[in-house]
């Protein structure tokens, strides 16, 4: 976050966009969706020795009310594509997706009737990461991918229509 | 008195075929007997554990033989008999002694015209899923069955995977995403 002090102290000077995007990309909490061994390399990438906690992905939510980044790792039947579907859908807005291994970006080696061939046709993916399955390192830097990712973003842009309007027809946006 | 005699002794005439393969022992009984013969081999013969329950397509297998009689009587210029077709389906009962560590694989053939078999839950209660299981991927129906849904596929799934007539990439079906998002 750029800003400037002002006066020694007490104030400082930032941009609202900017000072959202600090909160946002500080705690990218996942819910982590492990599906196949990708899952196992997730548990390896959260757990101590690779530690995703630095980066702010502290606490593990398995609700996916309180989550930010859903990370997909491992195969999606077509019998689970509902649910996926769902547990994007109940997720509270800003949310990101990552999709780790082949099998959650293309389908992977499952090339067959039960195999949803890549989940980038159901839910928006944010970042994809290949590899069969890749190591937590490849994991770690797709959520670092995804924190550039969020420090790039215009939140209150995006909303800009939605506040002119409101603004012209005379309520507080 | 060993594995082989005991069985024939339990089984009689109800045992059609007895191979072995690598010390693992097979037998073939009419599928019309199904229930008592293994509930016989349950309690006379000490298989108090049901592994598993197969099913096996074979109608690849006569595919084949039947290209293979081709080329010999090509090669012959006279007429091979491959025989009549076997019957499509074969569901195979992995039987377990766990007091004596032996194992025994019970075979039945099933008839494409006839999928169906007498149901075994009410011997081993552990057959309900793996009867399911053939259900699904075969289409085999078992009769007497508490609860014959599909196990792997969605209930809205029409065909049967494991028949070898069904393509590996299937044919598009896709589960309908109609659902509550609260």
């Amino acid at each position: 976050m750029k800003f400037q002090a002002i006066q020694g102290e007490g104030w400082l000077l930032t941009k609202a966009e900017q000072l959202i995007n600090w909160g946002r990309s500080r705690s990218p909490w996942p819910f982590p969706y492990g599906t196949a061994c990708c899952g196992i390399e997730l548990m390896c990438a959260l757990a101590s020795s690779y530690d995703m906690a630095r980066f702010g992905a502290e606490r593990v939510a398995f609700t996916p009310r309180q989550c930010d980044v859903l990370i997909e790792a491992g195969t999606i039947t077509k019998k689970m594509v509902p649910v996926l579907k769902r547990i994007y859908d109940q997720m509270a807005e800003p949310k990101w997706v990552i999709a780790v291994g082949a099998c959650a970006c293309t389908g992977g080696v499952f090339r067959t009737y039960s195999t949803h061939q890549g989940i980038g046709s159901i839910i928006p993916v944010d970042v994809y990461v290949p590899g069969c399955p890749p190591r937590p390192e490849g994991i770690l830097y797709a959520l670092l991918k995804l924190i550039d990712k969020i420090e790039a973003d215009h939140p209150l842009y995006k909303q800009r229509p939605k506040i002119v309007e409101a603004l012209e027809a005379g309520n507080e946006p | 008195m060993n594995l082989k005699e005991r069985v024939k002794d339990i089984l009689g005439d109800d045992l059609l075929v007895m191979a072995e393969f690598r010390g693992d022992l097979c037998i073939e009984v009419p599928s019309k007997r199904l229930t008592q013969v293994l509930a016989r081999l349950k309690e006379e013969g000490g298989f108090d554990f049901l592994s598993d329950i197969i099913g096996i397509d074979n109608i690849d297998l006569y595919v084949k033989k039947a290209k293979k009689g081709k080329k010999e009587a090509d090669e012959k210029e006279d007429v091979v008999d491959i025989g009549p077709p076997p019957p499509r389906f074969e569901v195979i009962y992995l039987l377990l002694s766990l007091s004596t560590n032996e194992r025994l694989q019970v075979k039945v053939s099933v008839p494409e015209d006839n999928l169906e078999l007498p149901s075994i839950t009410s011997i081993w209660r552990a057959a309900n899923w793996p009867e399911r299981e053939v259900y699904d991927m075969f289409g085999i129906r078992f009769k007497g069955h508490p609860n014959l849904r599909r196990l792997l596929m969605w209930d809205e799934f029409q065909d049967h995977p494991l028949r070898k007539d069904y393509p590996l990439e299937g044919k598009g079906e896709e589960r309908h995403l109609d659902y509550d998002v609260a």
